[in-house]
C-alpha cells in the first residue's frame, strides 16, 4: 500500500517547489468568469433602494412608482413597514429590469418614509457612547499586577488606536440566480460553495419559499477578493432568487461600489491605554490595560490582550461599543492586526524608554511567547539579517537632523490555521488523465494549483494530467475558505484521496509487474517496484489495465498530516518627511513559518500581498463616518484608499522551511502575514521620528500632529 | 521622476490637466456630464482628477472631437440611440440609452467581461480599454462618445491561441491571485510599454498608478512589465 504520510524531502517532485498558478493564463488574460461576468440569456438587472439613514423606523414603503417604470420585471420588499433600520445602506426594496440603468432607475424610484431614530456611527469610547450602547466583553486579571508594577523598574504608559476599515473586496458581493422548476442555480462571489446552498434555503425559507439545499447549484469558479466577508447568501442572495422566482427570469444583482464599503464588511476598531512596567534588562513584570472598540450592531471585537507576550502580571479590560455602520464581517486574521498594533506599540514604546534595540528587547522576554518562542527567535535572526538592521537601527529619534528621517520596527504575530474539514475525490480514468474534485473554492490563494501539485506528487504524473474541478457544490463538501484553514483541509483530503485511488490501481497493476501491491511506488510518471526503475510500467499503460471502469478514491481532512500554530516577524523601513508628514515604506521584510509549504510561488504570493495590504492599513485605510448624518463619507475608491503600485518600496519575503517546519504538516498562511505591518510600521515611524503617532492610519495628518507635539530629537 | 515630456502619456501618468478641461461648447454640457450623472456616476467622476494626482488618467473622457451627440447639433436620448462601436477590429451595431458607458455597452451588452466594474467612477482602471491605442478608463467614457474610435479590450489583445507576452508575464511572475483588477492591469501595462519600450522599475511606479489591486500583486506586476517589455521588443523586431 501506498504510504499517504508527506513524503521526505528528497522525494519531492513538486511539493515546496515554485509552481505557476494553474488557472493564471485565464486571469491574466481576461477568460476567468467571475459571478459579475455572467450573463444568462433574458437575464434582468437587480439593484435595491436602500435606507439614508443610520437608525429609523420604516413608515411606508411606496414601489408603485418604480413598478409601472419601462422595462421592470419584478420588486419584492425586503424590509417592511415598522420595521427598523441599523444602519445606512440597509436594503429595503430590490427591483429587477431589464437594463442595468433601468434597474437603477427603478430602484431610486422607491419612496421610503421613515422616522429617524438617535444613532451613533463615530467611533466613540463608551463614556461617550453610554451604558446602553456598551457591553464589558473581557475583565481579567492574571498574576499580580498591582506586584508586577512595584517589581518594575520602569513604567510606561500609552494610547494605541486602529480604526474601523473594510474589506473592499474588488468583486463586490452579489450574484446571479436562475430558477428551473423546482431548482435554483445560484451564481455567486463566495469563500463558501459549499455551505451556500444552506444559507439559501434557510434564507428562502424565511420567507416562503420552500426549496431543499438539494435542489440549489452553486457555482463559484473565481472569485474577485472576500477577505472574510464572503460566507453567506446574504439579504441580496435572497431577495435575488426571489426576484427570479418572481419575474421566471435569471437575475443579477451585484452591489454598487459604495454600497459595498458602507455595509459589506468591516473591521472592528481597537482603541485603548496600555500601562506596562518593566526591569531594567528589559525584563516585563506587569501589564494593564483598559480597551474599547466599536463593532456595528453585534458590538464585536476583542481587547484579549497582550498579543504574543504574556506579561506575566496583567489587568484587562475591553468594552465593545454598539454602533449603526454595516455588520462587522471577519477581516483577513480577525482581531490580531488591532491587537498587533497596540501590543508592539506597547511594547516598543518601553524598549525605547529602557534605550534597548526592540530586537534585543523582545528576544529578552521571548519566554513569554510559549511554545513559539525558538520559531520567533529564528525568525527574528532571518528578518535581522535581511533588513541588515544591525548595521541600520538607531535609538529612536536619532536619525542625525535632516528633514526626511529613517526609522526601523518590528512586530511579531501568530495564528493557528488548522486545515477545515474537506472532502476529495479523485478519479483515475483508463486513459490516463485524472480528475481531483472538492467543493472548494479558489480566493486566488492558489487553492487550484496547491490540489493540483498533491494529486500529481501522489500519483508521480505531470500536474498537466490532472484536472481540478473545484467551485462547484456539486463536488464534494469542502469547507469554507476562512481563518487559513483552506490549505490543509483540501491537501490533506486530497492526499488521502490520492493516495486511495492509487492503491486501487497498484491493485490492478501488481501481477503484470510480479510484485505485491505494498512494494510498488508511483514516480515520475511510471508504477514500479519501490527504488527500482527498471522494474516499472508508464502510467497511462498501467492505467489502461482499468479496463473501462475509471477508479475514484477518496479522502477526508486528515489530522496527522497537518499541524497549527504559526509565528511571523515583519520588519518596516520606513522614511519620514517631518515637513509634510508623509510617510514612506522604503522596505519591508516578512518571514513566515507555515509548516509544510505546498506550492512555494503562490505561498510567497499570499506574503506579499498579505504585507501590502497591511501597508495599505498602515498608512491609507479608514472608515469614516460622519455622526450628525450617520453617513459614510469615503464610500468610493478615490477616498477609501488602497495603496497603489508606488506606495509599498521594497517588499521582502522569506519562507522558513526545512527541518522543524516541514516536519509539522501543512498549516494555513493567509492570515498571519496580514497582522504585523500595522505594528512594525507604526513603530519604525516612532524611531523615525522620536515620537508615537498613536492611531492608524498614519496619515500627514498625524503624523505632524504628534511631531507637534514632541520628538525629532 | 525623470519623464519624458515629448512622449504620449500612458494610463496613469501624472496629469498634465490638460486633456481634462474639455466642456467646451453649448451642447458638451448636455451630452456629458448629464448622461454621467444620469448613470449614476457623480460629478466627482470628473472633477476628481485634480485631487487625485497620478492616481487619474490623463483623459477622464474623450477628446472632444468624439463627442458625438454635441458635433451633431442635438441633443440625443434619454432613450436608446443607435451606436455603432468598432471593437478588436469589428463593428457593432447596438441600441443603447446615451448614458451607457462604454464598459457597461462591453459587459452587458456585447459579453466581452474581460474588462471589470470595480469602482466605476475612473479611480481603480480594472476597466482599462485601449482607445486609439492608449488606456483608457471604459467606466468613465459614454459609449455614444466611443463611436467612430478604434476600442481594444483584453479579449482583442490576446491572440487566438497562447497569450499575450504581458499576459505571459503576470502569469510567470504570479501577478494575481483573486485576479479580478489583472485584466485592466495587463491592459494599462500594455499600453504603458507601447509608449515606453525601456520601462523603468521607477517610472513604471508612477505610470501603473492608475491602477489598483487589493490583494497585494504589485511585486508581480512590477517584474512582469519589466520582463514584458524585453519580449515585446524581441517580438516587434
Amino acid at each position: 500500500m501506498a504510504d499517504y504520510h508527506w513524503p521526505p524531502a528528497n522525494h519531492r517532485e513538486f511539493i515546496g517547489q515554485r509552481i505557476k498558478r494553474i488557472d493564471g493564463p485565464f486571469k491574466s488574460s481576461g477568460r476567468a468568469k467571475y459571478t459579475y461576468d455572467v450573463n444568462r440569456p433574458g437575464m434582468l438587472w437587480g439593484k435595491m433602494a436602500t435606507s439614508p439613514y443610520a437608525h429609523a423606523k420604516i413608515r411606508k414603503i411606496d414601489t408603485s412608482a418604480a413598478e409601472g417604470m419601462p422595462g421592470v420585471k419584478a420588486v419584492v420588499s425586503i424590509m417592511k413597514e415598522g420595521d427598523e433600520v441599523l444602519w445606512a445602506g440597509q436594503e429595503i426594496v430590490a427591483v429587477a429590469a431589464d437594463t442595468e440603468e433601468r434597474a437603477e432607475s427603478a430602484a431610486e424610484a422607491v419612496k421610503i418614509d421613515y422616522d429617524p431614530l438617535p444613532h451613533l456611527v463615530s467611533d466613540s469610547d463608551p463614556q461617550t457612547a453610554g451604558g446602553d450602547r456598551s457591553k464589558q466583553t473581557e475583565q481579567r486579571v492574571d498574576g499580580n499586577p498591582g506586584q508586577g508594577f512595584s517589581q518594575a523598574d520602569v513604567t510606561n504608559e500609552g494610547h494605541y488606536g486602529v480604526p474601523v476599515i473594510t474589506h473592499c473586496c474588488l468583486e463586490t458581493h452579489g450574484q446571479a440566480t436562475e430558477w428551473d422548476g423546482d431548482n435554483l442555480t445560484v451564481w455567486s462571489t463566495t469563500q463558501n460553495v459549499s455551505g451556500m446552498a444552506g444559507e439559501y434555503s434557510s434564507g428562502l425559507k424565511e420567507k416562503g419559499i420552500e426549496i431543499p439545499a438539494a435542489n440549489i447549484h452553486v457555482i463559484s469558479n473565481y472569485m474577485g477578493g472576500g477577505f472574510g466577508s464572503k460566507f453567506e447568501a446574504d439579504t441580496w442572495g435572497i431577495a435575488c432568487a426571489m426576484l427570479s422566482k418572481k419575474s421566471g427570469r435569471a437575475v443579477k444583482m451585484m452591489l454598487e461600489r459604495d454600497h459595498e464599503l458602507m455595509v459589506a464588511g468591516a473591521r472592528p476598531s481597537l482603541h485603548g491605554r496600555i500601562r506596562l512596567g518593566a526591569k531594567k534588562d528589559g525584563t516585563l513584570t506587569a501589564w494593564e490595560s483598559e480597551t474599547y472598540g466599536t463593532g456595528g450592531p453585534t458590538a464585536e471585537g476583542t481587547g484579549h490582550l497582550p498579543y504574543i507576550l504574556a506579561v506575566p502580571n496583567a489587568s484587562v479590560k475591553h468594552t465593545a461599543v454598539m454602533t449603526n455602520i454595516g455588520p462587522i464581517r471577519a477581516w483577513r486574521a480577525p482581531n490580531h492586526p488591532q491587537m498587533a498594533l497596540v501590543s508592539m506599540s506597547a511594547f516598543e514604546d518601553m524598549a525605547a524608554k529602557l534605550n534597548m534595540d526592540p530586537v534585543e528587547f523582545f528576544k529578552k522576554n521571548l519566554s513569554l511567547a510559549g511554545d513559539r518562542g525558538k520559531t520567533y527567535a529564528e525568525e527574528l535572526d532571518k528578518a535581522s539579517e535581511l533588513m541588515e538592521w544591525k548595521r541600520k537601527w538607531h535609538p529612536r529619534g536619532k536619525d542625525g537632523t535632516g528633514v526626511v528621517r529613517h526609522g526601523l520596527g518590528l512586530s511579531m504575530h501568530t495564528w493557528g490555521g488548522r486545515g477545515n474539514r474537506s472532502n476529495c475525490e479523485v478519479t483515475i480514468h483508463p486513459d490516463g488523465s485524472v480528475e481531483t474534485s472538492l467543493g472548494s473554492q479558489d480566493l486566488g490563494t492558489g487553492t487550484r494549483t496547491v490540489i493540483n501539485i498533491v494529486t500529481s506528487e501522489t500519483l508521480g504524473i505531470p500536474l498537466d494530467m490532472v484536472k481540478v474541478n473545484i467551485g462547484d457544490n456539486k463536488y464534494p463538501p469542502a469547507g469554507a475558505s476562512g481563518g487559513s484553514t483552506t490549505v490543509s483541509g483540501v491537501s490533506t483530503s486530497t492526499r488521502r484521496a490520492a493516495t486511495d485511488a492509487l492503491n486501487q490501481l497498484l491493485d490492478k497493476v501488481a501481477p503484470s509487474l510480479g510484485a505485491p501491491a505494498d512494494n510498488l511506488e508511483a514516480w515520475k510518471g511510471k508504477i514500479q517496484v519501490k527504488g527500482n526503475p527498471a522494474k516499472s510500467i508508464p502510467w497511462k499503460q498501467a492505467c489502461a489495465k482499468l479496463g473501462a471502469t475509471s477508479i475514484t478514491g477518496k479522502g477526508v481532512t486528515s489530522p496527522d498530516l497537518m499541524s497549527s500554530g504559526v509565528g511571523g516577524v515583519q520588519m518596516s523601513e520606513v522614511a519620514v518627511d517631518s515637513e509634510t508628514g508623509v510617510v514612506r515604506i522604503v522596505k519591508h521584510v516578512s518571514v513566515q513559518d507555515c509548516g509544510l509549504i505546498i506550492d512555494l510561488k503562490t505561498a510567497e504570493s499570499q506574503v506579499y500581498g498579505a504585507a501590502i495590504m497591511g501597508i495599505t492599513y498602515a498608512l491609507f485605510e479608514e472608515k469614516i463616518m460622519d455622526q450628525p448624518t450617520g453617513r459614510c463619507l469615503n464610500p468610493n475608491m478615490e477616498f477609501y484608499k488602497l495603496a497603489g503600485i508606488g506606495d509599498i518600496g521594497d517588499i521582502v519575503v522569506h519562507m522558513m522551511t526545512g527541518p522543524g517546519y516541514d516536519d509539522r504538516g501543512t498549516i494555513g498562511l493567509g492570515e498571519p502575514p496580514v497582522i504585523s505591518p500595522g505594528a512594525a510600521i507604526s513603530n519604525a515611524v516612532a524611531n523615525a521620528i522620536g515620537v508615537r503617532v498613536p492611531e492608524l492610519p498614519l496619515t500627514p495628518e498625524r503624523v505632524l500632529t504628534a511631531l507637534g507635539k514632541g520628538g525629532m530629537a | 521622476m525623470p519623464h519624458d515630456e515629448d512622449k504620449p502619456r500612458p494610463a496613469g501618468a501624472e496629469n498634465d490637466g490638460e486633456s481634462r478641461h474639455k466642456e467646451n461648447g453649448p451642447h458638451a454640457d448636455l451630452s456629458r456630464r448629464k448622461f454621467i450623472r444620469g448613470a449614476g456616476l457623480a460629478g466627482a467622476a470628473i472633477s476628481a482628477g485634480t485631487l487625485l494626482g497620478d492616481r487619474v488618467l490623463e483623459a477622464a473622457t474623450l477628446p472632444k472631437s468624439a463627442d458625438a451627440a454635441a458635433d451633431a447639433g442635438g441633443v440625443v436620448g434619454p432613450g436608446e440611440v443607435p451606436i455603432t462601436l468598432k471593437i478588436n477590429g469589428k463593428e457593432h451595431q447596438l441600441n443603447l440609452e446615451p448614458r451607457v458607458t462604454l464598459l457597461d455597452a462591453l459587459r452587458n451588452h456585447l459579453d466581452m467581461t474581460g474588462a471589470k466594474k470595480v469602482c466605476d467612477r475612473g479611480t481603480c482602471g480594472a476597466c482599462t480599454v485601449h482607445i486609439d491605442g492608449r488606456a483608457f478608463y471604459s467606466c468613465s467614457t459614454l459609449a455614444i462618445d466611443a463611436q467612430g474610435r478604434d476600442i481594444t479590450t483584453i479579449e482583442g489583445l490576446e491572440p487566438a491561441e497562447g497569450l499575450h507576452p504581458m499576459s505571459r508575464a503576470f502569469w510567470d511572475n504570479d501577478a494575481q491571485q483573486c485576479g479580478f483588477c489583472t485584466p485592466g492591469f495587463v491592459m494599462a501595462c500594455a499600453a504603458y510599454v507601447d509608449h515606453e519600450p525601456n520601462p523603468t522599475y521607477e517610472g513604471l511606479q508612477k505610470a501603473l498608478g492608475g491602477n489598483l489591486c487589493r490583494c497585494g500583486t504589485y511585486m508581480g506586476i512590477r517584474q512582469a512589465v519589466l520582463d514584458a517589455a524585453k519580449s515585446m521588443k524581441g517580438g516587434r523586431a
